[in-house]
């Protein structure tokens, strides 16, 4: 695939394969500090979605004729690289679904309606995106497990020294955590976190989707059982995900949805189920939509997830540099080093939804809200932040921009 | 006109800076509170009635936008003199005209949540119609 990059990360050059930087948004440049939320598309994944449905579409897996075998193998060849790009070590064990939080429910609904009961202990962080907390503190209650939550401490970071404190007496059998937090960027130890839950026999579930488009990720190194992450974030289309899973685990579970496809055989008194990948993807999967992901898979690879690490560093370190300028602004969140290119801020006595407002009207898109974080809002004391986030096609000068907005913001309603 | 100047009008600003009716009133012949679940803004709504259950005091308290803040407080002059079922049955677009900005949809949401914790106090305390454009949601927050 040709990309037009260099080993070190050269945003210039990558805005050039994103059509929206070339175009006005009422009337001005877009200056798109939302990736967090959902990532722009290069042409080289519209491209590969529109050549596939073009040149190879049609239902996969069942098709005897040759369009079917060409889309089959392109369907099948996304899911090899998807398994590749997390060191999965077998691509049976990638779960095509629609999104992260589809993968999430997945393994709740599967495994923990199943497996938990009273006297069990599901623990999720006070950091989570509500796909990864919701769903857990639901199946908890439908099967009478204890659902708690690891606390952050002052710092904003996860208060692993809680741990044995909040374990109790109760057995834990899940731990659900983010890779990446989508409010405040954090990188969180969840290697530590692993080896304390396995000590104990409990299963690690990972939501990834704020970790996927930014930095190398190993499922074998995190050492954990679990992991979800959605195409959008990362250059793919919506309506694609990914739930990685141990394959011994996976087969032990009973399906998610059922129907179509997932099946080995179907009797009127019973049906028994296919092997996976297949037994958890009922129904015609979003299939251009997995090409896509694939195609976004390469396309980071060729720029270089190192790259795009390094380079989100540096730009929120210049952006948490540029912000610590402004003694009217307060940033939540550990150092650059420590976080993804994610920068969460409030602006002194004006609320986020007029400071993105403000930002807007000279096009400079953030996000203002709770960004499904509400436990973690109430832990910082407010309702909502702002968040600024880049990728690798975000340049200082929209940072700059930002930052004279919330100049514009301050002179008229600080 | 600027889009600031179309948005953020002077008398918003005024509202904004200096709410009207600001404070809940204790006592109260009806109490609510209410959230928007898209930002997680808060506003509580409290309103003192007289004879024919006509409002005679209005006072909110909460946090959120600016147009959230300066049409809660614009509300309620709005609808002080007035009784409960008239306000219950007032279209939101009222207010809105009363604001006389441009909204987009996510903004319109801020614009009408103090209306309708208004309407959802006045449901709990004299029985008339929950806010329409809650639709079932508000039913939950009866149950709170």
């Amino acid at each position: 695939m040709a990309v037009t990059a260099h080993p070190k990360l050269d945003a210039e050059r990558l805005r050039t394969d994103f059509a929206v930087f070339d175009e006005l948004v009422n009337g001005k440049p877009v200056a798109f500090l939302d990736s967090a939320a959902s990532s722009q598309k290069p042409r080289q994944v519209l491209d590969a979605m529109r050549d596939f449905y073009e040149h190879s579409y049609a239902n996969v897996h069942r098709g005897v004729y040759r369009l079917a075998e060409r889309a089959t193998t392109a369907f099948e060849g996304a899911r090899q690289k998807v398994a590749a790009f997390i060191n999965a070590p077998d691509a049976r064990e990638v779960i095509f679904t629609r999104n992260a939080t589809e993968g999430l429910n997945l393994v709740a609904y599967a495994w923990g309606l199943v497996n938990l009961g009273p006297g069990d202990v599901v623990l999720v962080t006070e950091l989570e995106h509500h796909s990864n907390f919701v769903p857990w503190q639901y199946i908890a209650k439908r099967t009478g497990a204890d659902f708690r939550m690891i606390p952050l401490d002052e710092q904003g970071e996860l208060d692993l020294a809680a741990l044995e404190r909040i374990e109790g007496d109760g057995a834990v059998k899940i731990v659900a955590t983010n890779l990446v937090s989508n409010a405040l960027g954090t990188i969180n130890a969840v290697d530590q976190l692993a080896v304390w839950s396995h000590e104990r026999g409990a299963l690690v579930v990972i939501d990834a989707a704020q970790a996927a488009p930014h930095r190398k990720i190993d499922v074998q190194a995190l050492d954990c059982d679990f992991l979800a992450f959605s195409a959008h974030k990362m250059c793919g289309p919506s309506g694609a995900g990914a739930l990685w899973g141990r394959a011994e685990l996976l087969e032990a579970m009973e399906p998610f949805n059922v129907g179509g496809h997932m099946i080995r055989k179907v009797e009127p008194e019973e049906t028994t189920w296919g092997d996976l990948p297949h037994k958890f993807e009922a129904g015609t999967s979003p299939i251009a939509e997995a090409v896509g992901f694939g195609a976004a898979v390469d396309y980071l690879e060729a720029v270089g997830l190192d790259a795009i690490e390094e380079y989100e560093h540096e730009l929120a370190g210049y952006a948490l540099a540029q912000l610590g300028e402004l003694p009217w602004v307060t940033s939540y969140g550990p150092p650059a080093r420590r976080r993804a290119g994610i920068v969460s801020f409030n602006v002194d006595g004006v609320h986020p939804h007029d400071v993105a407002q403000i930002l807007d009207f000279d096009g400079v898109a953030i996000r203002a809200g709770h960004h499904c974080c509400q436990p973690l809002m109430r832990k910082l004391g407010v309702a909502a932040t702002n968040r600024a986030s880049f990728y690798l096609y975000t340049i200082p000068e929209e940072i700059d921009r930002l930052v004279e907005g919330l100049h514009k913001v301050k002179k008229s309603l600080g | 006109m600027s889009e600031f100047d179309q948005l953020y009008r002077e008398v918003i600003l005024d509202h904004y800076k200096h709410p009207r009716n600001h404070g809940l009133l204790e006592p109260a012949d009806a109490h609510a509170e209410g959230q928007n679940p898209l930002c997680g803004d808060e506003i509580a709504v409290s309103v003192r009635l007289g004879a024919g259950d006509v409002i005679e005091e209005v006072g909110f308290d909460g946090r959120g936008c600016a147009i959230s803040q300066a049409a809660t407080s614009m509300l309620g002059d709005l609808v002080k003199g007035r009784s409960a079922q008239e306000v219950a049955a007032m279209p939101s677009q009222e207010l809105l005209d009363e604001l006389g900005i441009p909204l987009t949809p996510v903004r319109l949401k801020c614009a009408i949540l103090g209306l309708g914790v208004l309407k959802l106090a006045l449901h709990k305390s004299r029985g008339t119609p929950l806010p329409e454009e809650w639709g079932t949601s508000a039913r939950d927050l009866v149950l709170e």
